[in-house]
């Protein structure tokens, strides 16, 4: 039986009455609530990354995602429109799209080849009309009664979203003003293309979700950023929310750092490595905005994260490759009109994050540590008081987990966990 | 030109010793395999055959192969895991002035904790080498995998 709500759940979830500030270990490794999430999220009201609008520059050119775990076509017409779709063909179901990315006039099924156009209808059919006068498709069949599944589209500064739900609002309004804002910052010129790879995490993809949101382990558990002081809570910094809190923004501004004592008295681990670069080059940075933030995270409902560390931004997309598997990845760019003085800073800038960063590989293996520890105790409950009880945005601490609980407010919203 | 006989010999002792020395944990002499300001870098064949800059790993000089030493036994934090490099047969070519280009096809397995031993890299190290005085040294060395997904995490060098 398909799952559609939470009553379909064989064992109930009570949301616990502490609200936000308990997150139930069961939503990490219950198959039910993961076959649930791909309904009422994944297919839901959400806007989901399908790819960045370079991706796919020129017409016939398609990129394959998915959404969730249903697979995906996002295609540029012979006219330069954006279209998104399912994946699968209206006859069989098979996948039509192999490859991860090409260029093409037309969308074949090698199965049976039926063939569709970079909008997704159905353009041809084998033997349609069968061999010799005998066999084929009935008189009476209409081929646009049978195109590609469809989505939504909306690209928005250089992404390319998509929903299977009428009830999504406008990209702008989905993310609302102050993060449309941020994004217009950081991806609202042209982009180029600098590198991307990924990464297998053993762990639900909410883990990650809040991970990407936890400004309050960021210099804690990566010593990198601590000790050469790219962000320290004790930098002036803040946590901004959008209105619903679903997404958020965690940023710090490094030229404001004030040394807080607590970092050294309370031993912490990462101020203990010596910060003596033998290759400063690493961390060659130039002040890229006038507002003064030289580091961010910006985290948009469900899977995606913008990050603008120094000079180096990038898109993460984690995607659920089941319940206990997330693949993340790392789209780097840079923009258009960087010059190579600029590109040589990103690259090098590179090394921070990704799956050997020096300040993100602890990233692979922490959500896992949490998965490992709390999957034989679906009855257990994390905690999330850093910062209050409240879910507001935070404006000059980010020794706070506020960012997490906005997270948790929209995914019980959106589930509708009571 | 492949190279002479004498050449071909150093090159390929140097090239197992380098991986022999990351499976052993010797990795404080890891930097001391390139040239001063030699280049290192792992990337994704998907990037380096599209041209582009950024793959998962990238060094300019010693010094920044040494901070990543000092970071992954000081800094970072992550389950201890072994490798094991399985190396293929070399490819050598020669150029003037005691330079080489030469190509190594590689498998390398990592042991975690829980005893799994899985295939966790494969690829080619695409390599300039350069010998002085009979020593061979990296003036470069870029290492293309073949997926462009890693799993879990890429600490130590490949």
């Amino acid at each position: 039986m398909m799952l559609s709500s939470v009553d379909d759940l064989h064992e109930p979830l009570q949301w616990p009455a502490a609200g936000v500030t308990r997150i139930p270990y069961r939503l990490y490794s219950d198959p039910e609530i993961y076959a649930l999430e791909q309904q009422r999220i994944f297919r839901g009201p959400v806007w989901n990354f399908l790819c960045l609008e370079i991706d796919i520059p020129n017409g016939g050119d398609y990129k394959t995602t998915t959404v969730g775990e249903i697979p995906i076509i996002a295609t540029r017409d012979e006219d330069g429109g954006v279209h998104a779709m399912v994946n699968r063909c209206a006859h069989k179901g098979a996948l039509v799209c192999l490859k991860e990315k090409g260029n093409a006039k037309l969308l074949n099924c090698i199965y049976h080849s039926w063939s569709y156009d970079l909008r997704g209808r159905l353009k041809g059919v084998a033997f349609r009309n069968g061999l010799k006068g005998k066999g084929g498709l009935p008189d009476d069949f209409d081929a646009s009664q049978h195109s590609l599944e469809p989505l939504r589209v909306e690209v928005f500064c250089g992404l390319v979203l998509g929903t299977f739900s009428d009830a999504t609002p406008s990209a702008e309004n989905y993310f609302g003003k102050p993060m449309s804002e941020f994004m217009r910052r950081n991806l609202g010129k042209p982009l180029k293309p600098l590198g991307m790879h990924s990464q297998m995490i053993h762990n639900n993809w909410k883990l990650y979700a809040e991970n990407v949101r936890d400004s309050y382990h960021a210099t804690l558990l990566h010593t990198f950023y601590t000790t050469f002081k790219i962000n320290r809570l004790d930098m002036d910094g803040g946590i901004v929310l959008a209105e619903d809190k679903w997404h958020s923004i965690s940023y710090a501004k490094r030229a404001t750092l004030d040394e807080a004592p607590e970092y050294k008295q309370q031993n912490i681990h990462s101020v203990q490595y010596d910060d003596s670069l033998a290759g400063p080059q690493l961390l060659n940075a130039w002040p890229e905005f006038e507002d003064g933030i030289t580091h961010s995270i910006q985290a948009l409902f469900p899977t995606l994260a913008i990050q603008f560390t120094l000079n180096s931004l990038c898109v993460r997309f984690f995607v659920p490759r089941g319940v206990d598997k997330t693949e993340l990845f790392w789209f780097y760019v840079g923009y258009e009109d960087d010059d190579e003085a600029q590109t040589a800073m990103r690259v090098m800038q590179g090394n921070l994050t990704g799956a050997s960063g020096l300040v993100s590989l602890e990233d692979g293996c922490i959500n896992e540590f949490v998965q490992r520890g709390t999957r034989g105790s679906p009855d257990g409950m994390g905690l999330a008081e850093m910062g209050g009880r409240e879910v507001e945005s935070s404006d000059h601490s980010r020794a706070t987990e506020t960012s997490i609980r906005g997270f948790w407010t929209g995914y019980r919203k959106i589930m509708e966990f009571a | 030109m492949t190279g002479d006989t004498a050449s071909r010999s150093v090159i390929g002792d140097f090239i197992a010793a380098y991986a022999h020395g990351i499976d052993d944990g010797a990795l404080d002499a890891w930097p001391g395999y390139f040239a001063e300001d030699g280049i290192y870098q792992i990337i994704t064949r998907e990037t380096f055959e599209a041209g582009l800059p950024i793959g998962i790993m990238y060094c300019e000089g010693r010094g920044m192969m040494a901070d990543r030493i000092k970071a992954l036994q000081t800094a970072n934090i992550y389950e201890a895991h072994t490798y094991c490099h399985l190396l293929g047969r070399s490819q050598i070519d020669a150029e003037p002035g005691g330079v080489f280009r030469v190509r190594t096809n590689f498998n390398v397995v990592r042991t975690m904790q829980d005893g799994g031993s899985e295939m966790f890299a494969v690829g080619k190290y695409l390599d300039v080498i350069e010998i002085k005085a009979g020593r061979p040294l990296f003036k470069e060395r870029r290492v293309v995998l073949e997926s462009r997904r890693v799993d879990i995490l890429l600490v130590y060098p490949l």
